[in-house]
């Protein structure tokens, strides 16, 4: 991320880094845990016994064991045993795997990179115009436009000609095996990997508790009553079930989503450099400003939090079930 | 003229079969082993798709984890080589003498051997507390509130810390460590948070604006915080706020922080409760001439720490987890001993972290899964009362 040295940089640089770090590592956390925590959630309420037992047996395990020893576990007992860098593990796609992390393809951005980008979200903003269009003619005529295949099209199709005729607009610098270490390629420390893995693994359990109750709270008459008008299973599902659950499952979500967050700050635990870690450790222990330091680190969640949590509520008013 | 039932039952209907026909066993293949495995594994391509995927996973899992903690481990060893591969010349799974070794720094931590007995009845005090509060057909259960949040916590503070005058030498806090810090730190926070935060959903629903001002900023405040912050505060400026003289050691400002911490979340909680409870009731006690008091104490509050228990019970399990945090601040509770042992240079093989962390997360998943377990027992005897 942003270059950093603890004895040049200063405190304020000092504190960007650790925020951007947080947010790093919640961000791809909240990411993985909830695509993690939605398939074992569904899996869950699965008809088949053993994929049903087996994130039940997950879900038990995971959420009953406290975060701080799991995050010590993966980097401690799993990461830090890995071979050094001279005996990496070789992984598909030029990646390696060794006691410093894993070593990826490091892509460089050439002339073009730019444009491509700027192709991509306009894509994007003409799916976003195509689906209000498709919708205002629905509701105006009935008729339905494919707005997925469409979007998705507009999302890719210019992109590819781009990358087709004029060649992608990166070069990868691959991690090279030298004699004595890796070079090259873009190093992500056993830190970062722990904290990620550990915090997506863990709030997946919980997140997959959180889907079980939403579906479950949607009664079976309701998915019967699509079937009797004559709605399609997927249709059904995506009409009828899923908004209804996401009401239940939205609010309990966002409080996981900001446990995550809250959680991530384990990371002192580990080493790696976020927010309590640098500010809150490092730059008290050099300026001994301990009621700054903690203040200013205490608002930096708070303002997270009830940033967070205002959105939610009006959000939720907005799906609210309205009662006569 | 119609015909009656009798009639008809007497006619003679030629279509119809007199007799009562034996009926046929179902199809082989949908009872049984059989069945079962037909209905649950195997009842279209997708579910046999995901069980081969799903069993080649456990099939993967299983038998090194099993091979770890039993077949390939060591019971048996005076030090680091019974479990050193190079030394043994064989796969080496779990490394158990270890644990035997710190056994009892795991459990006491650093407390002087000759005191240990103290911690010892501490804990047979504290499991018969558990046992007498949980089980509701015990002897005098009425009483068993009153042993466990006043004269337990009295009883453990002087066998634990010390009272020069009755003969139990002084503890230093410093030596506390492992099990013993756990225990401590997680029944102060289950016992501290429940008056607190009763204290504060009462104060948010109140009606004076200073009360609910205060209890509303505290609540959002505390839950709005990671608890490490909670901690490096109650660590680093509590000291800062009191004279010298009385500067809490570092065990109390952990314990202090974890209790205010867990009280915001337990005010929750307690608040929710109360929100379920009709207002007929508030008005019912009202209109019988209570105050507001006694309307809490003898009508509301029942009601509403009865339907939140399993609630309850879950915010102490997240409790119990964190309590591994005061590891951040230099405590040495279950986990910071296991640590500490894991790098000792007697011990330090490349399954000795391994080990210690089984066991460690054996011992948090018993005591969590116990929890939950009763949350959900309560849970479901009390949906039996609700039952018409």
């Amino acid at each position: 991320m942003i270059e950093f040295n603890s004895s040049t940089s200063t405190y304020g640089r000092a504190f960007w880094v650790g925020l951007l770090n947080t947010l790093l590592v919640a961000g791809l956390g909240i990411i993985i845990a909830t695509i993690l925590g939605f398939i074992i959630g569904i899996g869950r309420l699965s008809r088949n016994w053993l994929v049903a037992r087996t994130c039940a047996g997950y879900v038990e395990t995971i959420r009953n064991i406290p975060l701080l020893l799991q995050l010590l576990f993966w980097y401690n007992a799993v990461l830090k045993a890995l071979p050094d860098t001279r005996e990496s593990y070789t992984l598909p796609l030029h990646t390696f795997l060794n006691n410093r992390g894993f070593v990826l393809p490091k892509p460089i951005g050439q002339r073009g990179e730019g444009l491509l980008w700027l192709l991509i979200l306009a894509g994007l903003i003409g799916g976003i115009i195509f689906r209000f269009w498709a919708k205002r003619r629905q509701e105006a005529t009935g008729q339905q436009a494919p707005v997925f295949l469409a979007g998705a099209a507009m999302l890719i199709v210019p992109a590819a000609i781009y990358i087709l005729l004029i060649g992608l607009p990166y070069t990868f610098d691959l991690p090279q095996r030298g004699r004595f270490n890796l070079t090259g390629g873009l190093e992500v420390g056993p830190e970062f990997v722990a904290l990620l893995f550990g915090l997506s693994v863990y709030t997946a359990a919980f997140i997959a508790e959180v889907v079980r109750a939403g579906i479950l709270a949607v009664s079976r008459g309701q998915t019967e009553a699509a079937y009797a008008v004559g709605l399609r299973p997927g249709i059904a599902l995506r009409l009828i079930v899923l908004p209804q659950a996401m009401r239940v499952i939205i609010p309990p979500l966002t409080s996981q989503y900001l446990n995550l967050t809250k959680n991530s700050s384990l990371a002192v635990a580990i080493g790696y450099p976020d927010l309590v870690q640098i500010f809150t450790g490092t730059v008290l222990n050099q300026t001994g400003q301990a009621v700054e330091v903690v203040s200013i680190t205490m608002a930096v969640y708070l303002t997270i939090s009830l940033t967070t949590s205002l959105a939610m509520n009006i959000y939720n008013n907005r799906i609210a079930l309205v009662e006569r | 003229m119609t015909m009656s039932e009798g009639d008809l039952a007497v006619a003679e209907i030629h279509f119809v079969q007199p007799k009562l026909i034996e009926g046929r066993a179902a199809p082989a293949a949908m009872t049984g082993t059989l069945g079962w495995l037909r209905q649950n594994l195997i009842s279209t391509p997708f579910n046999m798709v995901l069980t081969v995927i799903i069993a080649l996973f456990l099939l993967w899992i299983i038998p090194d984890l099993i091979r770890f903690l039993f077949i390939d481990a060591v019971w048996t060893g005076a030090d680091r080589d019974a479990c050193l591969a190079s030394v043994q010349h064989r796969p080496i799974g779990a490394c158990w003498p270890f644990v035997w070794d710190r056994l009892a720094y795991f459990t006491y931590g650093s407390y002087p051997i000759s005191e240990r007995w103290r911690v010892d009845v501490f804990f047979v005090m504290l499991a018969i507390g558990v046992v007498w509060l949980l089980w509701l057909e015990a002897p005098k259960h009425e009483y068993s509130p009153v042993y466990f949040f006043v004269v337990l916590p009295v009883c453990s503070f002087i066998l634990l810390h010390g009272f020069a005058a009755i003969g139990l030498p002084v503890v230093d806090t410093v030596l506390w460590g492992g099990v013993l810090v756990t225990i401590v730190v997680a029944s102060v926070g289950i016992v501290c948070s429940l008056p607190i935060g009763i204290m504060l959903a009462l104060g948010r629903r109140s009606h004076m604006p200073t009360v609910k001002l205060f209890s509303v900023i505290f609540i959002e405040f505390v839950r709005g915080v990671p608890l490490v912050t909670v901690l490096f505060m109650a660590s680093v400026m509590l000291p800062l706020f009191v004279p010298d003289a009385y500067s809490p050691d570092k065990l109390l400002r952990a314990l202090i922080g974890i209790a205010l911490f867990a009280s915001a979340y337990m005010a929750e909680v307690v608040r929710a409760g109360m929100q379920a409870i009709p207002k007929g009731q508030f008005e019912g006690a009202m209109g019988v001439g209570l105050g507001y008091w006694q309307m809490m104490r003898l009508i509301i509050l029942p009601q509403a720490l009865k339907i939140t228990i399993p609630n309850i019970v879950n915010t102490y399990i997240g409790l119990f987890k964190d309590t591994t945090l005061v590891f951040i601040v230099g405590l040495f509770d279950l986990l910071h001993t296991m640590e500490v042992s894991r790098i000792d240079p007697k011990w330090a093989t490349p399954v000795t972290s391994t080990t210690g962390y089984a066991v460690a997360a054996i011992f948090y998943l018993f005591f969590c899964y116990s929890m939950s377990r009763y949350a959900r027992a309560t849970e479901l005897r009390l949906a039996k009362g609700d039952r018409r």
